[in-house]
């Protein structure tokens, strides 16, 4: 009989057959290869009762503008029964870049919050218990300056450092592999990774050390398939560094959490999450030799794909996110962001951002896909793809370990030219009309493409200037100096940075006088520039 | 200036953003069409973009920008090949752009702003009708 397409495959090009059936999963040994939910390899769930017990956190991404935009909108949102907090930064805080630097004209608070010393961390904090709540805070480069900021912050609200709670995503790696936020070259960028995790295990035991990221390498242009093998990866390389720097992996695993991408190819991306849960299961029982559950539990947010996003009809894109945090869902993700319909234009209106957390709410409310943990669990469909999206990953997974691991992967620019070349794949096959983007190149219309968009306020960058440049007034420069020169003391001679950063940042140095001395024994990282 | 008669394109990636994706597909896209492509990498200022365009002597200059700071870097790549008697490289611009920043950025002398959706081959094509060689321009 002919068929609408010659071969039907996912978006990881597997193909796909016409149907599956008890032969698909005829090796699959239930105890060992799925088990119940909460039981290792932890394929059908991290719990036992999931949803059932506690819905996802619903953790939308949010920030912009100064300081003080930002803490009236915490305090909005703990007024409105929120507890986690999401911190998003402007780019010249991403790169360890002072608001004042020409590098950051035009881009002060545009995608972030923009956070240059203590004194804009004491305001986004001021009024608020920092030992109540926990933050999520989206930094890589500079985590390790955040972090202390962060914490100098809560020292002098007087918390305790065993109820600071938060998270950094601190995931170096795919930084150099997708996201590119890069200060230093790759070896003392994960060295810096390993000094958060080695000083958060040892006081700081309510921290999340590093958000291990597919999201960002999938927006790159990842197969589903690369997302899986190159995240875990990362992971691999993480514990790898971790335990070589003296940490027991019991000690420091648990607070290692990922974070993925959910995309269009709705069973796909389930099978996707399945399978990450049951490889890294087995890669902290079996290689790293883990022996707490919770060091082998794949814990991780979920956000819809942003890359899915079309300009074009852009109420289509309400459609899209619902398909994709469906498919979190049922993945079994711990929280959700979803995108808001009009993210191709620009930071998201409030209206929009409210329909993209409505979303959330009508599927965790309304549509009883939370009452029954990991339903599409047996399906011979979902538990083969499952089983190739692993098979497929695993050999990504011993092809980078053969090349020594992630970092020398990266030094080879391995992942980086596979992504590369998949995103090109992908444009090519949308050009020929092999890949339908609604709106796109099929059921196009003419359109006005001028919808309400939120601006940023341009003030906004003369303000944070000129506070920094009041803090750099009243400072002591003497204990200023004094700190840099520790601090490069300390990096020259291989210690642990944190404890020095936390001095520097008590005394109100900048950022970017932090990042710039660190430079000056790291290197500074530029672009490869592969195309 | 050299004699080349392939078109020579720089694309450029100005701003502190890491949103490499469609630079690349479009690099790609152009030297898969015949035109020779140099792409400056990320994170590079006005200033840099210049003088790698002065430096490798392009017919023209492709931005790409996701940060939101277009309306501060692409006047600035602009007055700054005015400047240096470079005002004839033509530039145009792809990424994260409102729709009502477009007549501003034409203002300022952008030939044309591509927004997110747009084929490959239009990119192509424009780039076959309006960008000829700076030497045998008339």
């Amino acid at each position: 009989m002919s068929e609408r397409k010659k071969v039907f495959t996912t978006l990881s090009w597997i193909p796909l057959k016409e149907h599956y059936s008890p032969e698909d999963v005829a090796d699959l040994d239930y105890e060992k290869d799925l088990n119940a939910p909460g039981r290792f390899p932890f394929t059908r769930g991290i719990h036992s009762n999931m949803y059932r017990g506690r819905l996802w956190t619903m953790r939308q991404f949010s920030g912009f503008g100064t300081p003080e935009d930002t803490n009236r909108r915490y305090k909005y949102l703990l007024e409105n029964g929120q507890t986690g907090l999401s911190m998003a930064f402007d780019m010249p805080t991403l790169m360890g870049v002072d608001s004042d630097s020409p590098l950051a004209s035009g881009e002060v608070g545009k995608c972030g919050v923009a956070v240059d010393t203590l004194r804009d961390m004491e305001i986004i904090f001021d009024g608020i218990d920092m030992g109540a709540i926990t933050t999520s805070m989206t930094i890589n480069g500079p985590a390790a300056v955040l972090l202390a900021l962060y914490v100098a912050a809560a020292e002098k609200q007087g918390v305790p450092y065993d109820c600071i709670g938060g998270t950094t995503q601190n995931d170096m790696l795919k930084e150099f592999i997708a996201q590119k936020s890069w200060i230093f070259p790759p070896e003392p960028s994960v060295k810096i990774v390993i000094d958060i995790v080695e000083f958060c295990t040892k006081h700081l035991p309510k921290w999340n050390t590093i958000s291990i990221s597919g999201y960002h390498i999938r927006e790159a242009g990842a197969t589903a398939v690369q997302e899986l093998a190159f995240t875990l990866a990362d992971g691999i390389e993480y514990v790898r560094q971790g335990i070589r720097r003296g940490l027991d992996v019991d000690e420091f695993a648990p607070r290692l959490s990922f974070f993925f991408d959910c995309h269009n190819n709705f069973f796909e991306e389930i099978a996707k999450f399945r399978a990450a849960r049951r490889m890294w299961a087995r890669i902290m029982k079996e290689k790293f030799g883990a022996k707490k559950e919770r060091s082998m539990w794949l814990r991780f947010h979920t956000q819809t794909a942003g890359c899915t996003l079309t300009a074009q009809q852009p109420m289509n894109n309400i459609v899209r996110v619902t398909i994709q945090a469906l498919a979190a869902v049922l993945g079994g993700t711990q929280s959700l962001h979803t995108n808001s319909m009009d993210e191709t234009y620009a930071l998201p209106t409030e209206e929009a951002v409210r329909v993209a957390l409505r979303t959330q709410q009508i599927l965790a409310e309304e549509s009883g896909v939370a009452d029954v943990v990991d339903p599409l669990g047996g399906s011979y469909f979902v538990e083969k793809l499952t089983s190739e999206m692993e098979e497929k990953a695993w050999q990504y997974i011993e092809k980078i370990e053969n090349m020594g691991g992630m970092l020398a992967a990266i030094e080879d620019g391995y992942p980086q030219k596979e992504i590369s070349d998949a995103a090109y794949k992908q444009q090519l096959e949308f050009e020929r009309g092999e890949r339908t983007i609604v709106g796109v190149n099929k059921y196009v219309i003419d359109e006005d493409r001028s919808i309400p968009i939120l601006r940023i306020d341009p003030e906004v960058e003369k303000q944070q200037v000129a506070r920094l440049n009041q803090v750099k007034r009243e400072r002591n420069d003497t204990a200023v100096s004094r700190c840099l020169r520790s601090l490069r003391r300390a990096a020259e001679e291989d210690k642990n940075l944190i404890p020095y950063i936390l001095d520097c940042v008590r005394n109100y140095v900048t950022e970017g006088e932090i990042i710039e001395t660190l430079k000056e024994v790291y290197g500074a990282y530029t672009d490869p520039a592969y195309i | 200036m050299s004699d080349h008669s392939v078109v020579r394109i720089l694309i450029a990636k100005p701003g502190l953003d890491g949103h490499d994706r469609g630079a690349k597909v479009i690099a790609r896209a152009l030297r898969d069409a015949g035109f020779e492509v140099i792409y400056t990498g990320l994170h590079q200022t006005p200033e840099m973009i210049v003088e790698a365009a002065i430096q490798e002597d392009v017919d023209a200059i492709g931005v790409s920008i996701h940060s939101g700071a277009h309306n501060t870097h692409i006047p600035r790549i602009i007055q700054l090949l005015r400047e240096r008697g470079a005002g004839d490289i033509p530039v145009f611009a792809g990424g994260i752009i409102p729709e009502e920043d477009i007549p501003f950025l034409k203002e300022q002398g952008v030939l044309e702003v591509f927004l997110p959706g747009t084929p490959l081959s239009k990119i192509v094509e424009f780039v076959k009708n309006e960008i000829k060689p700076r030497h045998l321009r008339g």
